[in-house]
């Protein structure tokens, strides 16, 4: 009898036999997602580099996608990216990490590659916890969220990260939750393709942390509440803010043609290269 | 390519200036900084011929970026550099233990300014000798260069990138206001004379699963990006395949231990001294623009009858404790002279002291080098 082995599992590092993801972890429809999307685009793990930050999100690429992996600092992953993509501009160069490291800790590079348009697609795992540290709120928590640093409930605003990296400038902006995996493989799939700055919010449950902490627990209760709270972004453009609170705005909601930064320099090289010295 | 990025001749240059002609030189393709006074020199420089020789200069959002960047870049097999003072290392202080820990050459220019905090921007001071070795956290080892002239800018610079490709390490030029803003002669040889080294990398075709390339004491070929290395790179604790380990604490032993003898091991091709002193001298000590003060001094007691000489030490990082001691074996007694309140001054004394008295020369005021004249005081003081 022949083994059955996943048609994705030739993607995975040979070394590599386990996942550090918890039971019920989102992590595995969003890796699902982009291994789907890299196969159907038929693109090689050999035509990308991998880079991600540290949190539960960056273990999707490290060490598991057997390619090029960057597994950086804190918060940083976009600033190497960027590095990286001048270093080798025909790769594709895939951030993935969650929001606490993209948002908060790294909110600056966020938004200054996004105003720059480099061409790299971010994958923003968000989870609107600090999920591997213990539970702790983060720039995404929702008000009110009991968490081991807010033990009378978050008092913060929170942030809507898909809006912040459209106002910076992004080309291309899409936001999922894990119940719309085959929606989201379809926008990785344009992400990659995209030429320019583009950024994938993925709303995907922790049932460890965020769940037991909002009370919602279990990641199929989780699922069910992205499932009844989702609203398509072409539906919500009728709705009011206020009838908007508390709903997940779903969909491809910005894809914009503009100058890409890593391109610009490749054209300003050639003209300093002419000009006598 | 190499012929448009050095033009050879004699110049009259700014140390920072010599600084990017010697990036240029030594084959820089890709820089990264944030504005800050008394670097700006540098960054502007590159920022004008990194695109004119195929290459990029960015400016970041800030310094963590900055040095992110040149990591990045520097992980695809590019020579790369950034240039900023000491608050700008400051906030680079956690990926220059990146760099470290995943084995990534890049240089690191900081122009030493009058400090701690926003301090005095335009002042030369040594403040950040110790904090190029200690910035990080952990035990790690580091490579440092102080240049004293212009025309060492030059030379340093160019050693700086290959040190950082033969040792896969950050590298420090650590100048300072005086230096980077002193004009001097400088000279820049022809591009034959002028060594360059690059990084080894995995023979191409190689099994990925083969590779073994961190944690060698005799320094790993660098799986670069791009090539179908299939690179693991992770700044957690790892093992020579770069494969994650965070279980063993004998594999945690192991990743302080290698990187730290990569270049311990090397030290002494590493370690660039000038020695000028002879058996029962007062011997002087120092790095960096002080040195200059340091021959001065002592050729004033030579000419006043009192047998003195000079160490002048250009790696100060791996600490050149060796050369101390052949020094201290044979000196009467032996000053060290910083631009600071003492921060080598320890080290020194830790290596010396078993065979000599050492004591510090402080400047008058920090921030103003020694004047030769205190300098000669002081040896007559010592020798009395």
């Amino acid at each position: 009898m022949k083994e059955i082995v996943h048609p994705l599992h030739r993607f995975i590092r040979p070394s590599v036999t386990s996942t550090t993801n918890c039971p019920g972890c989102g992590n595995g429809i969003v890796a699902q997602s982009i291994l789907r999307a890299i196969d159907e685009l038929r693109m090689d793990l050999d035509d990308f580099v991998f880079v991600s930050g540290i949190g539960c999100a960056a273990w999707i690429p490290s060490p598991f996608f057997n390619a090029d992996v960057l597994h950086s600092l804190h918060g940083r992953p976009i600033a190497y990216a960027l590095g990286i993509k001048m270093g080798l501009p025909e790769k594709n160069v895939m951030v993935v990490s969650g929001d606490g490291d993209l948002a908060a800790i790294g909110g600056n590079h966020l938004i200054h590659n996004a105003r720059r348009n480099v061409e790299m697609t971010v994958i923003c795992v968000n989870n609107r916890i600090y999920g591997m540290t213990g539970g702790q709120a983060g720039p995404t928590t929702p008000r009110g969220v009991t968490t081991t640093t807010t033990p009378y409930g978050s008092f913060e605003n929170s942030f809507d990260i898909s809006r912040l990296v459209i106002a910076a400038g992004a080309s291309f902006v899409a936001r999922w939750t894990t119940v719309h995996a085959r929606e989201l493989t379809r926008s990785i799939k344009k992400a990659i393709k995209k030429k320019g700055f583009s950024f994938i919010e993925v709303h995907s449950q922790c049932p460890v942390q965020f769940g037991r902490k909002s009370g919602l627990n279990g990641s199929v209760q989780m699922m069910e509440d992205y499932r009844k709270r989702s609203i398509r972004v072409e539906k919500a453009a009728d709705l009011t803010a206020e009838q908007l609170n508390g709903r997940i705005v779903v969909g491809e909601l910005v894809d914009l043609k503009k100058p890409e930064m890593v391109e610009e320099i490749q054209k300003i090289r050639a003209r300093a290269m002419r000009r006598p010295q | 390519m190499i012929a448009e990025r050095i033009q050879p001749g004699r110049y009259f240059m700014m140390g920072n200036e010599a600084c990017a002609a010697g990036a240029l030189a030594a084959g820089c393709e890709f820089a990264a900084g944030y504005p800050i006074t008394p670097a700006t020199e540098i960054a502007n420089q590159l920022a004008k011929r990194l695109p004119e020789v195929g290459g990029g200069f960015l400016q970041m959002e800030d310094e963590i970026s900055s040095i992110a960047a040149i990591i990045g870049a520097s992980w695809t097999g590019k020579k790369v550099m950034t240039v900023t003072s000491g608050p700008g290392i400051s906030l680079m202080s956690e990926n220059i233990g990146f760099a470290v820990g995943v084995e990534t050459p890049c240089v690191i220019v900081n122009v030493q300014r009058g400090a701690p905090t926003t301090g005095m921007p335009t002042v030369g001071v040594q403040g950040d000798v110790v904090q190029a070795k200690h910035g990080s956290h952990g035990d790690y080892e580091i490579i440092a260069l102080c240049p004293s002239s212009p025309q060492e800018m030059f030379n340093y610079t160019v050693t700086a990138f290959n040190y950082a490709e033969k040792y896969r390490i950050p590298v420090f030029v650590l100048a300072d206001a005086f230096v980077g803003h002193m004009r001097e002669e400088v000279i820049i040889p022809d591009a034959e004379t002028i060594e360059r080294i690059y990084r080894k990398i995995p023979v191409q075709g190689t099994d990925p699963q083969t590779i073994r390339g961190f944690l060698d004491e005799d320094v790993a070929p660098m799986p670069i990006f791009g090539r179908g290395y299939k690179a693991h790179v992770t700044s957690s604790c790892h093992d020579e395949a770069g494969k994650r380990n965070l279980i063993d604490v004998s594999s945690l032993d192991l990743f302080v231990r290698r990187l730290s003898n990569k270049i311990l091991k090397h030290k002494e091709e590493i370690t660039i001294v000038e020695r000028n002193y002879r058996d029962g001298d007062v011997v002087l000590v120092s790095y960096g623009p002080v040195a200059r003060a340091a021959a001065a001094g002592a050729e004033l007691a030579r000419e006043a009858g009192i047998p003195a000489g000079t160490l002048r030490l250009a790696t100060i990082w791996p600490f050149p404790d060796h050369e101390i001691e052949r020094m201290a074996r044979r000196a009467k007694h032996v000053i060290v002279l910083e631009n600071n309140l003492g921060q080598m001054y320890p080290y020194i004394k830790a290596a010396a002291a078993r065979y000599v008295d050492v004591s510090f020369l402080p400047p008058k005021f920090v921030g103003q080098i020694q004047d030769p004249e205190d300098i000669l005081r002081r040896i007559r003081e010592v020798v009395q």
